[in-house]
């Protein structure tokens, strides 16, 4: 792809414009990741020192356990979440993209908006339906079932976020490989679902695997709207980034920064799992923004 | 919505049903409620709650930071978009994979971290406090924040759409005598101009949202650093429903405003190219 345009032809013009590049991502992205490792390290090696000689060791072990809870919590909310998320946009995207019907744009759109919607105001709807002043509360209250406060709460904010992810990333891809493949298998006979399985399912692997790491990202990372539905209860309703606020906001800096530095591993894993489908698989993927 | 099937493919019904019930169940039946909820408190006490002083004063810090990030990422983000299609240098694909980082880092981390970066004791905000400037929890910190995580949007929009652009009649131009400068500014910019404002339209609208990487280096000062998520989290707390519900409606309506706009200018952009 390399170009001959007269817009790259003397080399201290592209050689400014690559610097100039170079340090804006080196200030706005890698100074921030470094933070996160760095003070992980720094503070991190000299509370684990303190918690060796610290004779009241049970304040370090009950630290611990907290931590060891909300990383459980977070894992737990994933598992849920992702999973039914996935299904749904396989469904949603086999729907959209091998089928024709009017007001396809307006579900389209209807799908993508909890990419607009503040994560704030994503856990705010959940708290006015389900929440003690909300409309289903008293009859949730008499029937001993919590929602706000408690892990469905955790989870329906957190599929609410990452709800477009899935299908945002299949229905292009499904879109782009079109219908011929699968009209053929029909004609010889296969059922739907074979055709799916056998047909569909190979040419978008790649696509949905890519999906699945966006939202499982997402939903181990989100903290706005999880942050209003979960009553913050230690070691019961914390995930592991509103964690990360109450260790912050108790001047705990090196064990927030500790569980920041694993969030922060996390997404460098995707990173680099996302970078090497792009570059092995970029044919199955589509490129764009989110 | 009526559908016609046209396709020889099977599992239509089943599907678009499955589809159907589970947006409405998950997002269309909570916002519905959102808006029922304002609706049913009366107008008079929607607008006292939506358009308190403080709630003003949030939504100027809210509106105003993200604009400003957006437009300083719309500036460098077509930088980076050009540097990463046109030129072949070592470490390229590792900064395109940098971009993407404000995707995948959790903004509760990028908070602290960037808090922790530009606070008056951090590595960059040491440098500039003897000089008087302050960066963290002031506006500018939101800013800073919401730069981070706008960067993508920007870049990942536009970049596309420089990929597919030919380098022809950029060569056409120079041919004609325009210089670097005006061969950008009159062929290059007025092709990416629809992609590097739906870039500049999401930024805003994910910066107008955003929470959990502003709260830690905003300050979250009333009528001064306090962003209009928070103020529907402090009025949750409180429990005064009517106030969050009535925020949490503006900016809704915001959100929803700025994706007609964006709808509207992929809708020009697909007529002007034929589609």
């Amino acid at each position: 792809m390399t170009r001959r345009s007269p817009l790259d032809a003397p080399p201290w013009i592209k050689l400014s414009l690559i610097a100039l590049v170079v340090t804006y991502i080196a200030i706005v992205v890698l100074l921030p990741l470094g933070a996160v490792f760095t003070e992980a390290f720094a503070s991190g090696f000299s509370s684990w020192m303190a918690a060796v000689t610290e004779p009241d060791a049970q304040a370090a072990i009950k630290l611990t356990l907290l931590v060891q809870a909300a990383i459980k919590l977070t894992l737990l909310v994933a598992a849920i979440a992702v999973p039914l998320n996935t299904v749904f946009g396989i469904i949603a995207s086999w729907a959209i993209a091998k089928h024709d019907f009017s007001g396809k744009a307006l579900l389209i759109s209807l799908i993508d908006l909890p990419f607009s919607v503040s994560p704030v105001v994503s856990g705010l709807v959940y708290v006015l339906l389900f929440g003690a002043g909300g409309w289903l509360g008293p009859w949730l209250e008499e029937h001993d079932i919590q929602i706000i406060f408690a892990l469905p709460g955790l989870v329906l904010a957190t599929m609410f976020v990452t709800f477009p992810f899935v299908a945002r990333e299949l229905i292009p891809v499904m879109q782009s490989q079109g219908r011929d493949e699968e009209e053929a298998a029909l004609s010889l006979g296969a059922t739907g679902w074979q055709t799916f399985r056998k047909v569909t399912l190979p040419n978008i692997r790649w696509g949905l695997l890519y999906g699945v790491l966006l939202t499982n990202a997402r939903a181990m990372g989100e903290f706005g709207a999880v942050s209003v539905v979960s009553g913050h209860i230690r070691g019961e309703t914390n995930t592991m980034p509103l964690h990360i606020e109450l260790l912050y906001n108790d001047y705990n800096l090196s064990a927030a920064f500790a569980v920041a530095s694993l969030l922060a591993g996390l997404a460098l894993v995707t990173l680099v799992l996302k970078t090497i489908l792009e570059w092995r698989h970029g044919d199955g993927l589509v490129a764009r923004g989110h | 919505m009526t559908f016609k099937r046209r396709s020889a493919i099977p599992g239509f019904g089943l599907t678009i049903g499955v589809t159907l019930f589970y947006l409405s169940l998950i997002v269309l039946i909570p916002l519905t409620a959102l808006v029922l909820r304002a609706a049913t408190g009366g107008w008079a006490h929607f607008i006292d709650a939506a358009f308190s002083e403080r709630a003003v004063a949030a939504y100027k810090v809210s509106f105003g930071t993200a604009f400003i990030a957006a437009l300083i990422n719309a500036i460098f983000g077509v930088i980076v978009a050009f540097v990463l299609v046109r030129y072949r240098f070592p470490g390229r694909q590792l900064l395109s994979a940098l971009v993407d980082l404000p995707f995948a880092l959790p903004t509760a981390v990028a908070g602290i971290a960037l808090t922790a970066i530009y606070a008056d004791t951090g590595w960059v905000g040491s440098l500039v406090a003897p000089y008087g400037i302050k960066l963290a929890y002031q506006p500018q910190g939101i800013v800073i924040a919401l730069v981070f995580i706008g960067l993508p949007f920007i870049v990942r929009t536009v970049e596309p759409v420089l990929a597919d652009l030919g380098a022809d009649a950029e060569e056409a131009a120079a041919t004609l005598g325009a210089g670097r400068w005006r061969t950008f500014r009159s062929v290059v910019l007025p092709e990416i101009m629809p992609a590097l404002l739906t870039g500049f339209a999401l930024a805003f609208a994910r910066g107008v949202g955003e929470y959990g990487s502003v709260i830690f280096i905003a300050g979250n000062m009333p009528f001064h650093s306090e962003i209009a998520p928070l103020l529907i989290v402090t009025s949750l707390e409180e429990y005064d429903y009517a106030g969050a519900t009535g925020i949490a409606i503006v900016m809704l309506l915001a959100s929803l405003a700025v994706l007609l706009v964006i709808n509207g200018i992929q809708h020009r952009e697909r007529v002007r190219r034929g589609l």
